[in-house]
C-alpha cells in the first residue's frame, strides 16, 4: 500500500494545500507589489516607519513587563494559599480574556478610563484638570495588561503546581520562609517557565490590533500592524504597506523561532490548574499582603467586565434591538463565524487524520517523513503571519483586480479558519489520536474502512473536542476585527466592524450596548467549548 | 464452519535491527499455542498470519491458498486482541455485528445469528450494554462472538486472556475449547501460560529469537524430552 493510496493522507494534502494556499496568496500579492513598486516600497523606510518599529517593540516589551512581573507574585501568593476563598472562580474569570474579543474589551476599558469613563472625574481631579481620557501609550498598556495578566498567572500557577507537594511538606516540617521557599522550591521552576511566557505574551503584544488601533489614538502611538491598515485603507499606499509587512512578518519570524528554541507551548493551554492538597505555609503576614495581592488582581481583570456590563445596559437596548444595522451585522457575523468555524474543523481534521495515518503506517518507527512533519506542525506557521498580515497580501493582489471588498466574506471566513486551526487541532488531536491507535486493527480486520469507518467508528470519538474546537473558533472568528477592517464595507459587516463604526462616530452608547451584545455571545461560546471539553 | 490449514513458507521480516524468519504448518482444525520469551517474535508472527505486518518475502497459505497480498479483512481470518477488541461508543450488539457487515447494515438473519453467537458464549440478555457496563471477561467474550458471527476458519488469538484473573481465564480457556469443539476451527494462540497449553492445545510451537525454535505435540513438549530452551522458558 502506498502512502497516497490512503484517502486520509490524501485530504491530509488537500488541506495542507489549503492553507499553503492562503498563506502563499498573501505573499504572492505582497511580492507581485515589491516587483512592481520597488522605488515606493524602498522609499517607504523612512524616519516615520523606524519610529512604528520602535513603538512597536517598546509597547511590547513594557505589556510583557507588566504583565508578567505582577503575574509572578499573584501566581506565587494562588499557589500559597490552595485554600483562597473563591479561588476556582478566580482561576476561570482569569481565562475570560482570552474568551473576550479586543474589542469589547477595548470598549470597557474606555468605559472605566476613558474621557467620560466610571473614573474620569477621579482622575481628573488626581490630574488637577480636566481628564482627557486613557489613550496612547497608557491606553494599549492597560489593554495588553488586562488580557495577558491573567495569562501570565494561568500559566505561570500551572508551572508552580508541577511542584510535588511532598516538597512543600518538606518545606513546611523544615520552617521555611517565604523567602527561603521561593528561592529554593519556586523561583526554579519560575525560571524554567518564564521565557516561554514572557515570549508568548510578547509576540501576541507585536501582533496586536484591535487594542491599539481602538486605544492607540493617533501616529505617535501606532504599530506596524495599525500602520498597514492606515496604509491600505487610507493612504492608498501598497507600496508602504509592502515595506510594513515585511518587517512585521521579520519580527514575527525572529521572535517566534527564539520561542521554538526556548521550547515554547504556543498555542497556550487552556486547562485550569488542579490544586493538588498541599499545605498552606504562609504565615500571617505573608498571608495578608496575598490576600490584597490576589484581590487587585481580581478587580483588575473585573472591572472591565463590570464596566461592560453597566454601559451597556446603559444603552438604549430597545431601540439597539430594532436596529436593521445590527439585525443585518449579527446575521452577517453569525453566518461568516459558523462557516469559518466549519472550515476550521475540516482542515484540522484533515490534517490530523493525515498524520495520524501516516505515523501509524510507519508505526512510530523511524523517522517522520516531510509530509508527516509538515502535517503535524504546519497549521503552526501560521502564527508567524497575523491576520492582518495575511489580509494586507490579499488585499494587494486583489487590489490588481479590482474586486477586493466582493471578496470580503471569503477573506473573513478563510483566514479566522486558518488562525483558529492551531487551537482546534490541539483540541482534536489528542482523542483522534488516541481513538485511531486504539481502532486501527480492529478495524483492518473488520474491513471497515472509508465513510463507514468515519460514521460508525471515528466520528464518534471525536465528535465532543470537535465541538469544542468547533465553538472556540467561532468565537474567535466572531470577534475578529482584524480582516474585516481591512475588507468591511457598507455591503458587508460583521459585529466588531460595526461597533468600531459605532465608536469611530461618537455614538458611545450604541457602541457600549453591541459590546455587551457581542460579549455575552463569545463568552457563550467559550464556556461550551470549555464545558465539551471537561466532559469529555 | 469448519477449519483450514495454515502455512507459513519462508516468511521473513525484520524492523531495525530484529531479523525473522518463519517456517510453519498447522493442521487443519488444530489448536495450537504459540509460546517464547517477550520480544522473540510471537506477536509478530500472529500479525504476519493477519496481514498488519508485510513480509520481506514467502507467503502466507491458509487452505493452500497464498494470501500474502490480501488485505486482513479478505483474509479468512479473525483475530481477538489482549485489549481494544471492542468500539468504547457501540453496544455489544453493534459490536458483534461489525462483524458481519462493516457498515451495520444487518439483515433480520444476521440479527438472529448475532443473538445465537451472543448466547453460545453466555451473553444473552446483554445486547445493549457498552463495553463500559462489561466485565474484563464479558468483554472478551463479546470479542469471540463476534469471531463466531464472522464465520472463518482461522481464528488467531493474541493473549486474549492476559488481563483476567486466574477463574475467568479458566473459564474463557473452557469456552475456547467448546467454540472448537462446536466450529472446528483452527486455532493459533499466542499464550505465556504453560496451564493455557496443557488445556487446550494440540500442539506448541515454541517461538525463539525470530524463529520457530519448536513445533512438538503438547504432551512431547511438557515431557523430558522437550528442547532445553523451552524448558529453560517454563523453568522445568
Amino acid at each position: 500500500m502506498g502512502q497516497l493510496s490512503d484517502r486520509r493522507v490524501l485530504a491530509g494534502l488537500a488541506g495542507l494545500t489549503a492553507v499553503g494556499l492562503l498563506i502563499g496568496g498573501a505573499f504572492a500579492g505582497l511580492i507581485s507589489q515589491a516587483v512592481t513598486e520597488w522605488s515606493g516600497a524602498v522609499s517607504a523606510l523612512d524616519p516615520y516607519l523606524f519610529r512604528i518599529t520602535r513603538f512597536t517593540l517598546w509597547q511590547a516589551l513594557l505589556s510583557t513587563l507588566l504583565s508578567v512581573a505582577p503575574a509572578i507574585l499573584i501566581a506565587r501568593a494562588l499557589a500559597r494559599h490552595p485554600d483562597f476563598p473563591g479561588r476556582s472562580i478566580i482561576l476561570r474569570l482569569f481565562a475570560l480574556p482570552l474568551a473576550l474579543p479586543a474589542i469589547v474589551a477595548a470598549l470597557g476599558i474606555l468605559a472605566l478610563l476613558g474621557r467620560a469613563g466610571i473614573f474620569a472625574d477621579l482622575l481628573g481631579w488626581l490630574n488637577g484638570g480636566q481628564w482627557q481620557g486613557i489613550y496612547g501609550l497608557s491606553g494599549i498598556l492597560v489593554a495588553h495588561v488586562f488580557f495577558n495578566l491573567p495569562l501570565a498567572t494561568r500559566l505561570l500557577l500551572h508551572a508552580l503546581e508541577t511542584v510535588p507537594g511532598d516538597q512543600w511538606r518538606l518545606a513546611a516540617q523544615l520552617g521555611m520562609g517565604p523567602a527561603t521557599s521561593f528561592r529554593l522550591i519556586e523561583w526554579p521552576v519560575l525560571r524554567a517557565a518564564l521565557p516561554g511566557v514572557a515570549g508568548l505574551i510578547f509576540m501576541l503584544c507585536i501582533t496586536s490590533f484591535t487594542i491599539v488601533l481602538t486605544l492607540g489614538g493617533g501616529p505617535r502611538a501606532t504599530t506596524l500592524e495599525v500602520a498597514i491598515y492606515q496604509a491600505l485603507r487610507f493612504d492608498f499606499d501598497p507600496a508602504r504597506a509592502v515595506t510594513l509587512t515585511i518587517i512585521q512578518i521579520a519580527l514575527t519570524v525572529m521572535v517566534v523561532t527564539l520561542l521554538i528554541r526556548l521550547g515554547t507551548d504556543m498555542v497556550g493551554d487552556p486547562n485550569l490548574p488542579v490544586s493538588r492538597r498541599r499545605p498552606s505555609i504562609a504565615s500571617r503576614r505573608e498571608t495578608i499582603f496575598n490576600f490584597a495581592l490576589i484581590l487587585s488582581a481580581l478587580l483588575f481583570v473585573a472591572a472591565p467586565f463590570v464596566a461592560i456590563i453597566v454601559s451597556g445596559l446603559q444603552a438604549d437596548l430597545s431601540r439597539l434591538a430594532s436596529d436593521p444595522a445590527l439585525h443585518r451585522a449579527t446575521l452577517t457575523s453569525l453566518l461568516l463565524a459558523i462557516i469559518s468555524a466549519g472550515l476550521s474543523i475540516l482542515l484540522s481534521l484533515s490534517l490530523t487524520v493525515a498524520r495520524s495515518a501516516l505515523e501509524l503506517k510507519r508505526r512510530g518507527q523511524g523517522h517522520p517523513s516531510i509530509l508527516e512533519r509538515l502535517l503535524d506542525t504546519g497549521a503552526g506557521f501560521v502564527l508567524v503571519v497575523p491576520p492582518v498580515v495575511v489580509g494586507a497580501g490579499w488585499f494587494i493582489l486583489l487590489l490588481h483586480s479590482g474586486n477586493v471588498f466582493v471578496m470580503a466574506p471569503i477573506m473573513v471566513i478563510t483566514v479566522n479558519a486558518v488562525m483558529a486551526m492551531p487551537f482546534a487541532i490541539r483540541a482534536i488531536r489528542p482523542a483522534w489520536d488516541g481513538a485511531s491507535k486504539r481502532h486501527e486493527k480492529l478495524c483492518a480486520s473488520l474491513g471497515i474502512t472509508g465513510f463507514n469507518r468515519l460514521r460508525l467508528i471515528d466520528w464518534p470519538s471525536i465528535r465532543r473536542p470537535a465541538l469544542t474546537a468547533f465553538a472556540f473558533a467561532m468565537a474567535l472568528s466572531l470577534g475578529d476585527l482584524g480582516v474585516i477592517a481591512l475588507f468591511g464595507s457598507d455591503a458587508v459587516k460583521t459585529l466588531p466592524y460595526l461597533l468600531f463604526e459605532r465608536m469611530g462616530s461618537y455614538r458611545t452608547a450604541d457602541a457600549a450596548g453591541i459590546a455587551l451584545f457581542l460579549g455575552i455571545v463569545c463568552l457563550a461560546l467559550m464556556m461550551l467549548a470549555d464545558r465539551t471539553r471537561r466532559n469529555a | 464452519m469448519s477449519g483450514a490449514s495454515v502455512e507459513l513458507a519462508s516468511l521473513t521480516f525484520s524492523y531495525g535491527e530484529t531479523r525473522m524468519e518463519f517456517d510453519l504448518k498447522v493442521p487443519v482444525s488444530s489448536v495450537i499455542a504459540i509460546m517464547g520469551p517477550s520480544g522473540s517474535g510471537k506477536s509478530t508472527l500472529l500479525n504476519l498470519i493477519a496481514g498488519f505486518e508485510t513480509p520481506q518475502s514467502g507467503a502466507v497459505l491458509i487452505d493452500g491458498r497464498d494470501v500474502s497480498a490480501d488485505r486482513p479483512a479478505q483474509r479468512p481470518i479473525s483475530m481477538v486482541f489482549q485489549e481494544n477488541n471492542l468500539f468504547s461508543h457501540l453496544n455489544v450488539e453493534d459490536n458483534v455485528g461489525l462483524g458481519r457487515s462493516p457498515s451495520l447494515r444487518l439483515t433480520q438473519k444476521d440479527r438472529q445469528d448475532i443473538a445465537d453467537a451472543l448466547a453460545h458464549t453466555g451473553l444473552a440478555g446483554k445486547e445493549h450494554r457498552l463495553p463500559a457496563e462489561l466485565s474484563g471477561g464479558e468483554r472478551q467474550r463479546v470479542a469471540l462472538s463476534r469471531a463466531l458471527v464472522r464465520d472463518r476458519p482461522v481464528l488467531l488469538l493474541d493473549e486474549p486472556f492476559a488481563s483476567l484473573g486466574p477463574a475467568l481465564r479458566r473459564e474463557m480457556l473452557s469456552l475456547v475449547r467448546q467454540l472448537h469443539f462446536d466450529h472446528d476451527m483452527t486455532i493459533l494462540m499466542v499464550t505465556h501460560h504453560t496451564d493455557d497449553a496443557q488445556l487446550l492445545a494440540d500442539k506448541i510451537a515454541f517461538v525463539d529469537d525470530g524463529r520457530i525454535a519448536a513445533f512438538e505435540d503438547t504432551t512431547t513438549m511438557f515431557s523430558p524430552s522437550a528442547p532445553d530452551a523451552f524448558r529453560a522458558y517454563i523453568g522445568s
